[in-house]
């Protein structure tokens, strides 16, 4: 580039008469200095092109050719051995392997990683979705490549290694037993999957998922088996959402600690009444008491105290109505209330129950987030790439997405989480010998059926190694049945 | 076999595009015998890709119409090197390297894609070196081209008005004229037109502001049309053109400049008046959101160059079939996909090569009509050019124009073979001239 423009320079020395030019009917014509002008304009436009088409070769390319659209796997496919997906101890998840002189895809777990590491032979999904392109492709020694491809044999694709703990996903796995609903393990400070289960479910194997496609897809018992409830269920978040309410009062009153609220059961606003957990009076509540307890009224009457327009804008913050930052294929959650939303609606809202929507993924980042200090990790589940070979062929390394609540609004909260577990609706972590931060909820969603139990929190409280966050559909209260199971999690991790 | 061979030509194919382009920049900068050494080599590395090309689609098809082309076309490519080498000098050669190097990656693409268009596009190559070496005998010979700028400009306006009346739409633009069975799209010569007329205004008229305002309500008429045929990519490369070349002929940035905010504002009008922008745009924003529709064409393009990688996947080897409109509009895609990145981006340098040619030929021209001549035609390929890329690479909207010399279509390859030929003829009268003059002087000093 640079010697063309010496050359253009050159020209233009050599004939300076040339520029202006001078006709007979006294006009001043433009010439070649314009046109050294022009040269440049587009100079310039072609060197946005190139650096766009570099940019998208060297970074947006990988995602690109990872869509399910894109119709080249099969090409890919008739070249190259799908590469094995490995747990983060090494541990095999998915292997392609020879059978009768077919090949086939094995998963030796079978249904226990079903969600999260995907099946490929009836299209695509989790892992096998995110990585398709990478272990159909071949970073093996080019020697080794070469020799097969004379011999007309396959090479062999790339492996993933996840992040995903054995050990872990088998107690998560067991722990929500014949429940439906999802299980999220994280580590806070890295934004690293180590557990996700979710049910229904099914066995991945083509053995079993082939001739069971139809009936799966089929969805007559509205079961869902195939859908990830962790990345893509939407369920309101009942009390576990008064986390974001508290923080929206203390953000808008700073003399919050001097609050107070005297429960009677119920509040009533403009005619409309909302009730206390089975009509329970919690009586004198100040704001941490009142979280600890989850007292429904004295949230609707914050709820009422707030500026809704901030708190919307806030909620969009803490990524409500828009995509996670994560490589799992998520829905986003929703949370609708604006400056005309009525009393009734804001009060339900700020309760955990009207309108909103939460995806566990979700809850369970922005209960990391409050785990490490305010800074949301991205999620991620893939930890590297490496060529059949061993050669380490990319590696994920955890990125902070944004600062989502202040460094101080962290540690209120985690004091508020604290005090659920010490005297609140999750005492039943307390036996444990380190602290855990939590918050439960029981989501009603009918009202002819039990609520959604909820529990998300982090623990150790102090230095916190894993959070945890747990649904299980229409079967009660979040003590009585997610906090169980997020204690089992923390022992199988942390210990007793 | 195949398969390994297959596999290494990638890589061969890159190299061989690679040192091409090199030695194409290095040309600017050589003496002028060096240069004709550069040329040779350079014409040496376009066969060898050739024959490297076509050898692959042959040792992967096995179908022996493919040597038949091969022979033929190598026979085309020794004609008319030497045609053009007695019509337009060796002054000229650096140029008309680069438009066979375009042919010969055309063919190998086409070829690969569907034997029955690369024999016809071949044809349309053949003619379109005819046309070429005519236009230095039609500008010696037709005195009045600079002086019948009006009645070129009402002649390019009468046929776009023929093209919307009585035109088929094809692509959701209504630029196709079928006349006994051949489809014509009659823009691509009015292109030519387009650049004759205004190059002869602006050499000829009075550059008052009341000559101006005139000049650009003629050229406000051609990009009407343009817009009302849907034909957006065409309506943008006429104004451009326009805007350029009324720089260069005026030297005032300030039309310049108030010629994009009109242009801007002209594109906004647009976006809010006609669905079939606001489709390009949403197609460009998201083609993810949109893929089952409005972003189907991009998507799929980016698919292929995505999976292609930095070294294709070898010709034979990708899946061109699924890039919508393949052999014209997004071809470029489909050379990515099995040629790789690589000798995408040397394609892209190749353009811009020919375009510092062309510049170096307006610069040298002291007659003011073929200077603007020069610049108009340049200023059309280019731009041409970069709406093609940025469109198959979601740079800018797609605009659904064709990749000069290298996309299929008679009518742009001919149009542009004109303008090559022009561009060219207009460098040989420059020099004869400049050697009569010489002669002259020579023979004065004599007596």
């Amino acid at each position: 580039m640079i010697m063309q423009v010496k050359w253009l320079k050159k020209q233009k020395t050599e004939e300076p008469e040339n520029v202006v030019v001078q006709t007979q009917d006294n006009i001043v014509r433009g010439g070649n200095r314009e046109i050294i002008a022009v040269t440049y304009i587009f100079m310039a436009l072609f060197a946005g092109l190139l650096a766009y088409f570099l940019y998208f070769m060297i970074v947006s390319r990988k995602d690109v050719i990872n869509n399910s659209y894109n119709q080249r796997q099969k090409v890919l496919a008739e070249r190259t051995v799908r590469g094995k997906i490995y747990a983060s101890d090494k541990t095999v998840l998915a292997e392609t392997v020879q059978k009768n002189g077919k090949e086939t895809r094995n998963y030796p777990f079978g249904r226990e990683f079903c969600h999260v590491v995907g099946h490929s032979t009836e299209g695509k999904t989790g892992v096998e979705l995110m990585e398709n392109f990478n272990l159909l492709t071949s970073n093996d020694n080019l020697m080794t490549n070469m020799q097969k491809m004379l011999n007309g044999e396959k090479t062999i694709g790339d492996n993933v290694v996840t992040t995903l703990d054995v050990n872990l996903q088998k107690v998560a796995y067991n722990a929500l037993g014949n429940f439906r609903g999802a299980v999220i393990v994280s580590e806070p400070k890295t934004g690293k999957v180590l557990a996700m289960v979710s049910k229904p479910d099914y066995d991945p194997n083509p053995s079993y998922l082939n001739p069971n496609w139809e009936t799966l897809t089929k969805n007559s018992d509205d079961s869902s088996k195939l859908l990830n409830r962790a990345t893509q269920g939407l369920y309101p978040p009942g009390s576990t959402f008064k986390m974001f309410t508290a923080l929206e009062y203390m953000r808008q009153h700073e003399d919050y600690k001097k609050f107070s609220y005297s429960c009677v059961g119920k509040e009533v606003q403009d005619g409309y009444t909302v009730n206390c957990f089975m009509n329970h009076v919690h009586g004198v509540q100040s704001l941490k008491q009142a979280f600890a307890n989850s007292c429904n009224s004295c949230f609707a009457y914050l709820g009422t105290q707030l500026d809704v327009k901030s708190f919307r804008k806030d909620a969009d913050s803490w990524y409500f109505n828009t995509k996670l930052p994560t490589s799992f294929v998520n829905k986003p959650s929703s949370f609708v209330l604006n400056g005309e939303s009525n009393k009734e609606e804001v009060m339900h809202t700020s309760m955990g129950q009207g309108k909103t929507q939460i995806t566990p993924l979700h809850l369970n980042m922005f209960t990391s987030a409050v785990a490490n200090g305010g800074s949301m990790m991205k999620s991620y589940v893939v930890d590297h790439l490496e060529s059949n070979n061993g050669k380490i062929v990319r590696t994920n390394k955890p990125k902070k997405v944004a600062t989502v609540i202040e460094e101080t609004e962290a540690e209120k909260l985690t004091s508020f989480m604290k005090e659920v577990v010490k005297s609140g609706t999750a005492t039943s972590l307390s036996y444990l010998s380190y602290s855990v931060a939590g918050k439960t909820g029981s989501a009603e969603y009918d009202s002819t059926k039990a609520s959604h139990a909820w529990f998300t929190g982090f623990a150790p409280a102090n230095d916190p190694k894993i959070s945890v966050t747990v649904i299980v559909e229409s079967m009660g209260t979040g003590s009585e049945y997610a906090v169980p199971i997020a204690k089992k999690i923390y022992q199988a991790y942390l210990g007793n | 076999m195949e398969l390994i061979l297959t596999d290494l030509s990638r890589y061969v194919i890159a190299l061989l595009m690679g040192m091409y382009t090199y030695w194409g920049f290095m040309g600017f900068a050589a003496k002028k015998k060096t240069r004709n050494r550069i040329i040779r080599r350079q014409r040496s590395l376009m066969y060898l890709f050739h024959f490297v090309g076509h050898g692959v689609i042959y040792l992967n098809t096995g179908d022996v119409k493919i040597l038949g082309i091969y022979i033929c076309e190598l026979a085309y490519f020794v004609g008319s090197q030497i045609l053009f080498q007695k019509i337009f000098s060796e002054e000229n050669m650096p140029l008309v390297t680069q438009i066979h190097m375009l042919f010969s990656i055309s063919l190998s693409m086409l070829v690969r894609l569907d034997f029955d268009i690369a024999k016809r596009q071949f044809v349309y190559m053949i003619i379109g070196t005819v046309l070429a070496a005519g236009m230095p005998w039609l500008l010696k010979h037709m005195k009045n081209l600079s002086t019948d700028g009006w009645f070129y400009s009402v002649l390019g306006v009468i046929m776009l008005l023929l093209v919307m009346m009585f035109g088929t739409t094809k692509y959701g633009a209504k630029n196709w004229l079928i006349i006994g069975g051949v489809s014509l799209q009659l823009s691509e010569f009015v292109k030519v037109l387009f650049v004759l007329s205004f190059a002869g205004l602006f050499a000829t008229e009075s550059l008052a502001f009341k000559s101006i305002l005139k000049m650009s309500a003629m050229a406000a008429a051609f990009v009407g049309v343009l817009v009302l045929e849907k034909d957006l990519g065409g309506a943008l490369i006429f104004f451009i053109c326009y805007l350029f070349m009324l720089f260069v002929a005026t030297g005032k940035w300030s039309y310049l400049l108030e010629g994009f905010l009109a242009g801007t504002g002209a594109s906004m009008v647009a976006y809010f008046l006609f669905g079939h922008v606001r489709t390009r745009v949403l197609a460009w924003r998201d083609p993810w959101g949109t893929i089952d529709n409005q972003g189907y064409q991009v998507a799929q393009s980016l698919f292929a160059i995505g999976t292609g990688g930095w070294f294709g996947m070898g010709l034979t080897a990708g899946l061109p079939k699924t890039v919508p409109i393949r052999e014209s509009d997004f071809i470029f895609a489909v050379i990515s996909e099995e040629m790789g990145a690589v000798f995408a981006i040397c394609i892209v340098l190749i353009y811009l090569c020919c375009f510092i040619w062309m510049i170096n030929i307006a610069m040298r021209v002291n007659d003011m009509f073929g200077k603007y001549l020069v610049v108009g035609y340049s200023v059309i390929l280019l731009f041409q050019t970069f709406l093609t890329l940025g469109g198959v690479t979601k740079f800018i909207p797609s605009t659904g124009v064709t990749l000069p010399l290298v996309s299929y279509g008679g009518s742009s390859v001919l149009g542009t073979m004109i303008m090559f030929g022009v561009l060219m003829g207009v460098n040989v009268n420059e020099q004869r001239m400049v050697n009569d003059n010489a002669g002259q002087v020579a023979e004065e000093t004599k007596d």
